[in-house]
């Protein structure tokens, strides 16, 4: 069947979602909270990709981060705190043609579910996984996260936050099986809609570290690099991060990174004045765990009939006299 | 040890293998119980199930148990090292591995002396004993053996001493390995067994070794049955009930396992523990052939999480554990709950709390099974009744689960797990089958939780499926999904996902009563104890006592029609592994005591007067032991009517 321009063109505008297609319930975030332009980020890539609504699949734990799903227009998760990623691992094994994205806080996936964290990674499933990390519990009112600075007064360290940050990239990069690992910040849209780009058309699992700002209950906490892009240490690279030229006359603290190069990537991601934005690791080479362990046959009930019919064949006693 | 021996009666004295013993009579019996005990790692659990799995192939009824050490690798010659089998041959079906054992094969008297201590042995019970050790060369062990002899053979077993290994050695190279074929071979002669069938058996269970290994087995097999003819002056026989139908031979947590495969589910995440891994175990090996996952999850409240992403996202999985795993699991469950997956979680109870037993049989999680997770979660809970039940438990699980959206808990336990029964070979059926996802557009208007008002049910929509788009959430929500702190609309929720249950309730049936309709005596169980509880309640009936059964698969919801069938006794006990107060207890009344976990909620669902009897043993109940209480219960009853 052939069809004229016109038609053609009316129906490519009819088909191309717009960015209301991926728009649920209006977000309610604190005004300036983070998350907000992470949404935004997300959304332009469901459009921009023009993913099918129906399948896409949010996941998310607990916590304020983990409202994601709830504003978008896709199929969502809200679970329990800490089990995003299992959960999305279980939606990726039982169907290879959704596509899985997670949202999760710094402290449902760097503290309760930190076990879990771990071994995603190591499972390298393909899935596209957000650390909004705002180094704060926002939901439950400010109490210090594995992600808190040395010294953060919050409610349950009046006094100071004792220990020295857990370090969410050089965790993951320590991880058998690593294969992507990015950082962005919620201030900078063009990177932050770039990486989150970047993630999405990796196979495997794509980790993206966000700083986002928690203005309810750390307003200031960003400020020296939000007020100063020298304190921002931009990763480009032909096959990483480009800059469009007005970024670029912005952020003239640049360093060339290959994500292909996980020793200097490790180095990069130890650093955290200033904060190294980019792609640090990229290995389109590891295997996904699902595509391991699916067989890819189809499973009529003849299959697996006959599959049970051959188990019970090892076990059964035929009567005597019986062949 | 000494009082042990002394409560036993001298009937024979023990005594050297006699001589040969040609044209002996052959002596008829309704059922006999055997035992296999060596040290673990000696293949005794290979040589009962092997003559389970050949009486059984004559037509036996046969009922096996696994000894199970609670160490790996327990020290050798010690009694914590027990480990074996114990196979109960009938004419009829077994249903349960019945009281204690008639003839004991032991291959050193330190294991032997564990089973006795434990009261496995029947008086005069015959011991047929490795003699290996009489002539050891370490002093402290030959000493340890003769005066185990000698006190056992005044407590009047009947001992013979039997030169296993000595016999093997011009068989084997390694003789110490071989002494469970050469005991095979020997209970086979013993009890009139078709050495054809044994050998079949033999080429079986090593079938997957080299030629030679299944040659030097048989050659085995064979040197035990003529030793047997030759120097043993008994012989048993116990005709079979021949069974015209094909059987198959597993232990439960195998016919678990095998119930995944027929259910259509394609998932089951898990994290090991005793008891249930052995069906993880098995399913790994057979799985993917159907084009099934396994997935070994990093705990098992990830193994729950990946189930029941797997299950929101279409296809119903399945979670397998035993009782820590299962403690674990309950937020995640809830969630389930809340937000209506269907998940099967199966949890094959052992001893607790905390880790408690883990290789021993207790009925402690039924309460944890129903009010596990925190807030109200109504959940379905089933237990199976024996090892059949344990295959077709999972096939109505998934079933369930996806027609009502909801979880579906199923109720094992480590004398299922390892016990086996032949029962007939499961004629595969296209409804057990899990429908493919549905992926069809959802009609305009209609909504995830469009609770049915009588029912509480609602038509769930899976990712994939046009319009069906919604966040799930374990918030409380409406109608759309949303979340909402509304009290009319939390009140909705928790309404609906009530009714669910007894949507399911009006599905059931009463299940029916074991011995008459009426009488003195109601005896209720759940669980593994089905056997048990009806050879007991059968024995008593002979005697004329007036007492019958019920034992219920579901436990929540309990079926109709329980509270009429309990009306129509004097008086109504349960008999469960699990703690309930003792009334001797001089602490104990009325006003504190704590009941059975099936008493309890048969007393508050239905005001009657349930008593209970429990066992936290951690071996499975006796049916001699059930006639004891059921005895005592009948008497205390009428002393009560006369007083
Ligand atoms: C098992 C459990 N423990 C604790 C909580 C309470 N809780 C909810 S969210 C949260 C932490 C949220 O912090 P984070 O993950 O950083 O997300 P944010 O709110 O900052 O986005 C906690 C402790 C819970 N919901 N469940
Ligand atoms: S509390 Fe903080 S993290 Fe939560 S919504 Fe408000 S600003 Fe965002």
């Amino acid at each position: 069947m052939t069809i004229t321009a016109p038609e053609c063109l009316l129906r490519l505008y009819e088909e191309h979602p717009d960015l209301e297609d991926y728009q649920g319930g209006a977000p309610r975030w604190c005004a300036g909270c983070g998350d907000n332009a992470i949404l935004a980020a997300v959304q332009r890539l469901c459009r921009d990709e023009a993913l099918r609504p129906e399948k896409t699949a949010f996941i998310s734990g607990i916590g304020c981060s983990s409202r994601f799903p709830h504003y978008m227009k896709t199929y969502g998760f809200h679970g329990i705190h800490g089990r995003a990623l299992p959960v999305a691992e279980g939606v990726r094994m039982a169907r290879p043609d959704l596509h899985v994205f997670v949202s999760t806080g710094d402290g449902d996936c760097c503290s309760i579910g930190a076990g879990h964290w771990i071994h995603a990674v190591r499972y390298n499933m393909n899935m596209t996984v957000f650390l909004h990390d705002n180094h704060v519990y926002g939901l439950t009112k400010k109490q210090a996260s594995p992600t808190s600075p040395r010294g953060l007064r919050t409610n349950t360290t009046p006094r100071g936050a004792y220990l020295e940050a857990l370090n969410p990239l050089t965790v993951t990069l320590g991880v058998q099986n690593a294969s992507f690992v990015a950082q962005a910040v919620d201030w900078i849209p063009e990177i932050l809609y770039s990486i989150v780009s970047a993630a999405f058309h990796h196979k495997g699992f794509s980790f993206v570290r966000i700083l986002q700002r928690c203005p309810k209950f750390l307003p200031d906490l960003f400020d020296p690099w939000l007020h100063d892009p020298q304190k921002v240490l931009v990763l480009t690279h032909d096959n990483g991060l480009q800059l469009s030229p007005g970024l670029a006359k912005v952020h003239k603290n640049r360093r060339e990174h290959d994500p292909a190069d996980l020793d200097r990537a490790r180095e990069i991601a130890s650093g955290a004045d200033p904060i190294p934005v980019g792609i640090l690791y990229r290995n389109p080479g590891v295997p996904c765990y699902e595509d391991l362990r699916r067989s890819g046959k189809l499973r009529t009930g003849a299959f697996v009939r006959a599959g049970l019919e051959a188990e019970l064949d090892k076990f059964t006693i035929w009567p005597q006299g019986h062949a | 040890m000494s009082e042990t021996l002394a409560a036993q009666p001298v009937e024979n004295a023990g005594r050297q293998a006699p001589s040969p013993a040609s044209g002996k009579a052959i002596t008829t019996l309704s059922e006999h119980i055997v035992e296999v005990i060596s040290d673990s790692g000696e293949g005794a659990q290979v040589c009962g199930q092997s003559l389970g799995a050949i009486a059984a192939r004559m037509g036996n009824g046969v009922w096996t148990l696994e000894i199970i050490p609670a160490e790996i690798e327990p020290p050798a010659r010690s009694t914590e090292g027990a480990s074996g089998s114990r196979i109960r041959l009938g004419s009829g079906r077994m249903t349960n591995c019945g009281d204690q054992a008639d003839l004991v094969v032991a291959f050193n008297e330190q294991v032997l002396l564990a089973r006795l201590r434990a009261g496995e042995f029947k008086p005069g019970c015959i011991v047929l004993l490795e003699s290996l050790w009489r002539t050891h060369p370490d002093k402290e062990i030959a000493a340890s053996y003769l005066q185990t002899h000698a006190r056992l053979a005044a407590a009047g077993f009947r001992v013979y001493e039997v030169p296993m290994e000595r016999e093997c050695r011009s068989l084997v190279a390694d003789a110490r390995r071989g002494a469970n074929m050469f005991a095979l071979g020997m209970l086979c002669g013993l009890y009139s067994l078709d050495l054809r069938l044994a050998r079949e058996q033999v080429a079986r269970a090593f079938g997957s070794k080299d030629a030679g290994v299944v040659a030097a087995n048989v050659a085995l097999l064979e040197a035990g049955h003529g030793w047997a003819e030759a120097q043993l002056d008994f012989k048993f026989r116990i005709p079979a009930l021949r069974s015209l139908e094909p059987q198959i031979v597993v232990n439960g947590n195998t016919a678990l396992a095998l119930g995944v495969l027929a259910s259509g589910m394609e998932i089951c995440a898990m994290y090991p523990i005793t008891p249930a891994t052995s069906a993880s175990h098995y399913l790994s090996n057979v799985f993917e052939k159907v084009g099934g996952v396994v997935h070994q999850a990093e705990d098992e409240i990830a193994a729950c999480s990946f189930a029941i992403g797997a299950s929101y996202a279409g296809k119903c999985a399945v979670t397998i554990t035993s009782g820590p795993g299962f403690s674990l699991k309950q937020e995640a469950i809830g969630l389930a709950v809340m937000g209506e997956i269907p998940l099967v979680v199966v949890n094959v109870q052992r001893g607790g709390p905390s880790t408690g037993q883990p290789t021993k049989a207790e009925q402690g999680d039924l309460l944890a099974a129903m009010f596990g997770s925190h807030g109200d979660a109504p959940k379905v809970v089933m237990a199976a009744s024996g090892i059949e039940d344990c295959f077709y438990s999972i096939i109505t699980a998934r079933k369930i689960a996806e027609t009502f959206n909801m979880v579906v808990v199923v109720l094992s336990d480590a004398n299922l797990a390892t016990s086996q029964q032949p029962f007939p070979r499961p004629k595969f059926s296209e409804a057990w089958m899990a429908p493919p996802a549905d992926q069809s557009a959802v009609p305009e208007g209609a909504r995830p939780y469009d609770w049915n008002a009588l029912t509480g049910l609602a038509r769930r929509f899976v990712p994939g499926q046009p319009e069906g788009m919604h966040t799930l959430t374990g918030l409380a929500h409406d109608r759309r999904s949303r979340v909402a702190y509304d009290p009319e609309i939390n009140e909705e929720g928790i309404h609906s996902r009530s009714l669910k249950l007894a949507a399911l309730q009006k599905t059931l049936k009463t299940p029916p009563v074991f011995g008459d309709p009426e009488g003195e005596l109601l005896v209720a169980g759940w669980g593994s104890t089905q056997g048990a509880i009806e050879e007991a309640v059968g024995r008593l009936r002979a005697e004329g006592c007036k007492v019958s059964s019920v034992h219920l698969r579901f436990l929540q919801p309990l079926p109709p029609g329980i509270k009429e069938l309990m009306q129509r006794f004097k008086a109504v006990i349960t008999i469960e592994g699990n703690w309930c107060d003792r009334r001797e207890d001089e602490i104990i009344d009325e006003g504190n005591r704590r009941y059975s976990a099936l008493a309890m909620l048969l007393r508050s669902r239905y005001l009657v007067d349930v008593d209970c009897w429990s066992e936290v043993r951690g071996q499975p109940i006796k049916p001699g032991t059930i006639c004891r209480v059921i005895r005592e219960a009948l008497e205390r009853n009428r002393e009560a009517a006369r007083r």
